[in-house]
């Protein structure tokens, strides 16, 4: 089976993170990290095809410095990357950033796409449901468990209330939360196998996408102005003057938890 | 901006390869999710999981360092910093990985026979076969050269007689290297753990290395085929070249102990409140922790050092001794002050300093006491050798 994982380059949602003046995120100040829910989709990917065979590809569009994430991606085990890096990509919305994920799919033509259910930094979630329309494929979104039975996949897909079952035949794209499996550590070998092997460079001008679709000047969507959260504030304090249970009620229920 | 990295203080990474970091960072995630977790309780139980073997051969950690037969193959430099964040987490850790990869597998993989060598390095860099090291007699510590232990040959076979003590993993060893005296000379034997006349026994209330396994051999009559000889080991100098390896692993590992201490004292100093501010703030606990982080990272240079003359080929054992015995009695003194600022919360198994500081008090004197690697120091820089 032919995979390929989509990989993002995201700031370490453990650190402080930040905007730059273009509102985009600020990339160059913050240490930038696999998204964790990739690597999920990432061993998934190397499961099935220890179990099947084939070839996993990573795909990535990032900047210059997602390289690093690349490599890290490779390190775990998947055979070859390809990396879509043009300066006319900074700036692109979800909907962008489909429409390039989808020139290179369509280069790849893999028979399953796996990827996270979100990015640490937009958390949007509709990268892989713009995917499955822009390519005509199935998406099973959510997954917290996958089945595949020659072309036919069963995903679990993960809800609020419990599971649904789904099912649909390759081509298609699964996306998956951190309930699916245990991302494996790269091993020592990996790590030395990983600086060996292929990383394809792709520009939007090989993918013919000119550069006012992305980016930007493409962005269906504009950020205007952020505020940062306001911080906590202290709360009202009872004081007991023999009432102080009463007061409790009477606060509780103005904020209609009782 | 406080430094979640007390090794950041000089960019210590900026000198490590893509590679190297993220060997490093990896054996630190292993660490911390596997390891940190449960190590308390290790300790306290006197005990090491045998089940986190597999789990280091997975992540490739077991002779990683030499090539082929299921080893990684990687740098010395990388080896050096897998050392540093197993100890971090705990020496008795990085002693389980020390004797697997650099005594028990190099042992063989230096000096063994090819069919040595397939039987059981891919088993032992798999974490399935657990080996040790048998060098060190109850009267023979710091004098090697003077060992009991004998082999005599009978026919074709070998007969083993002796003891040996202090032996990381002992007792739970599937394959023992053995050091023997015999008419030729000293010499090298692997000793499968079910052959007769072989017998373990597991040292008990130890006061340091409590999460490692530390046992006492006994080689009554051990008949040995002459298959059983490691047939490229002749002379003492074959176990001592061994013994440098490890002790490279010690240069490393000891200055991740310290580490681990020096981050557990800056994050309790900058929450532990006294007189209405944290005692981080206060000049006394400001000097120890910048005297400590300075320390730190000067054992973490010459530990790198040490680590770029191996891969190039060129490290001298005198070299070693520097290494040994700077960064290990360096670690001890960082763990004892660290405890110091941790107060009454630092005797107990919740922090990690006095934990450290007893481990490194056995380090301190295994794989070469510091009084012998002093006198190694002294005989390079004056010629007379003043251990004899």
């Amino acid at each position: 089976m032919n995979i390929v994982v989509l990989v993002k380059q995201v700031p370490d949602s453990g650190a402080e993170r930040t905007l730059s003046a273009d509102f985009s995120v600020d990339r160059a100040s913050s240490s930038n990290v696999i998204n964790e829910m990739d690597e999920y989709a990432i061993e998934e990917a190397l499961k099935i095809k220890e179990a099947h065979g084939g070839e996993v590809t990573v795909l990535t569009v990032g900047p210059a410095g997602a390289t690093d994430s690349i490599r890290k991606a490779l390190s775990m085990g998947p055979d070859k990357a390809v990396h879509v890096q043009d300066d006319a990509l900074h700036g692109s919305c979800a909907v962008a950033t489909s429409k390039v994920l989808a020139a290179a799919l369509r280069t790849l033509s893999p028979d399953l796409i796996l990827s996270g259910a979100e990015s640490t930094d937009g958390r949007v979630q509709v990268v892989p449901h713009m995917l499955a329309e822009l390519l005509g494929v199935a998406a099973l979104t959510g997954a917290r468990k996958l089945t595949v039975d020659g072309s036919q996949l069963t995903v679990e897909r993960q809800t609020d209330e419990g599971y649904e079952v789904v099912t649909a035949a390759t081509p298609a794209i699964v996306s998956v939360w951190d309930t699916i499996n245990e991302p494996r550590y790269p091993s020592f070998k990996g790590i030395m196998a990983a600086k060996k092997k292929p990383v394809q460079a792709l520009t939007l001008g090989d993918l013919g996408i000119s550069g006012d679709e992305v980016g930007f000047a493409g962005a269906t969507s504009q950020v205007l102005e952020f505020n940062k959260r306001p911080a906590r504030t202290g709360g009202a304090k009872v004081v007991d003057e023999g009432n102080g249970g009463e007061q409790l009620v009477s606060y509780l229920a103005s904020e209609k938890f009782v | 901006m406080t430094l979640t990295d007390p090794l950041d203080l000089l960019d210590f990474d900026s000198l490590l390869s893509d590679e190297e970091r993220q060997i490093r960072e990896t054996v630190a995630r292993f660490v911390t999710e596997h390891v940190r977790p449960h190590v308390a309780d290790w300790f306290e139980e006197g005990t090491f999981p045998r089940e986190l073997a597999p789990e280091l051969g997975k992540l490739g950690v077991l002779g990683m360092h030499l090539e082929g037969y299921g080893c990684a193959g990687t740098s010395a430099v990388a080896y050096g910093l897998a050392c540093l964040e197993l100890e971090a987490g705990d020496s008795g850790l990085r002693s389980f990985v020390s004797v697997q990869g650099s005594l028990a597998m190099f042992s063989i993989w230096r000096y063994g026979s090819e069919e040595q060598k397939l039987q059981w390095l891919p088993r032992m860099a798999a974490g399935e076969a657990i080996g040790c090291f048998g060098l060190t007699e109850p009267d023979f510590g710091s004098d090697p050269a003077n060992m009991r232990t004998r082999a005599v040959r009978d026919g074709d076979d070998w007969i083993l007689n002796g003891s040996k003590m202090w032996i990381t993993n002992g007792s739970i060893a599937d394959v023992a290297t053995v050091w023997a005296r015999t008419e030729e000379g000293i010499r090298g034997f692997l000793v499968p753990r079910d052959t007769p006349g072989f017998t373990t026994r597991t040292i008990k209330k130890k006061l340091s290395l409590r999460a490692s396994i530390t046992g006492e051999l006994s080689l009554d009559d051990v008949r040995l085929p002459a298959s059983a000889q490691l047939p490229e080991a002749r002379g003492l100098g074959a176990p001592l070249s061994c013994l440098s390896e490890a002790r490279f692993g010690i240069v490393f590992g000891s200055a991740g102990a310290a580490l681990d201490c020096v981050r557990t004292a800056v994050d309790y100093a900058n929450s532990r409140v006294q007189f209405g501010r944290p005692i981080a703030a206060f000049q006394l606990t400001q000097q120890k922790l910048a005297d400590m982080a300075v320390d730190l990272n000067t054992s973490a240079l010459l530990a790198l050092h040490l680590g770029r003359l191996k891969d190039a080929g060129t490290i001298k054992p005198h070299q070693i001794s520097v290494g040994k015995l700077n960064n290990v009695r360096t670690a001890l003194a960082i763990a004892r002050e660290c405890r110091t600022i941790l107060g009454g919360s630092g005797i107990t198994l919740e922090y990690s300093p006095l934990r450290h500081a007893n481990n490194l008090e056995s380090v301190l004197t295994y794989e070469g006491t510091s009084e012998i690697h002093t006198l190694v120091i002294g005989q390079t820089l004056t010629g007379h050798a003043a251990f004899k």
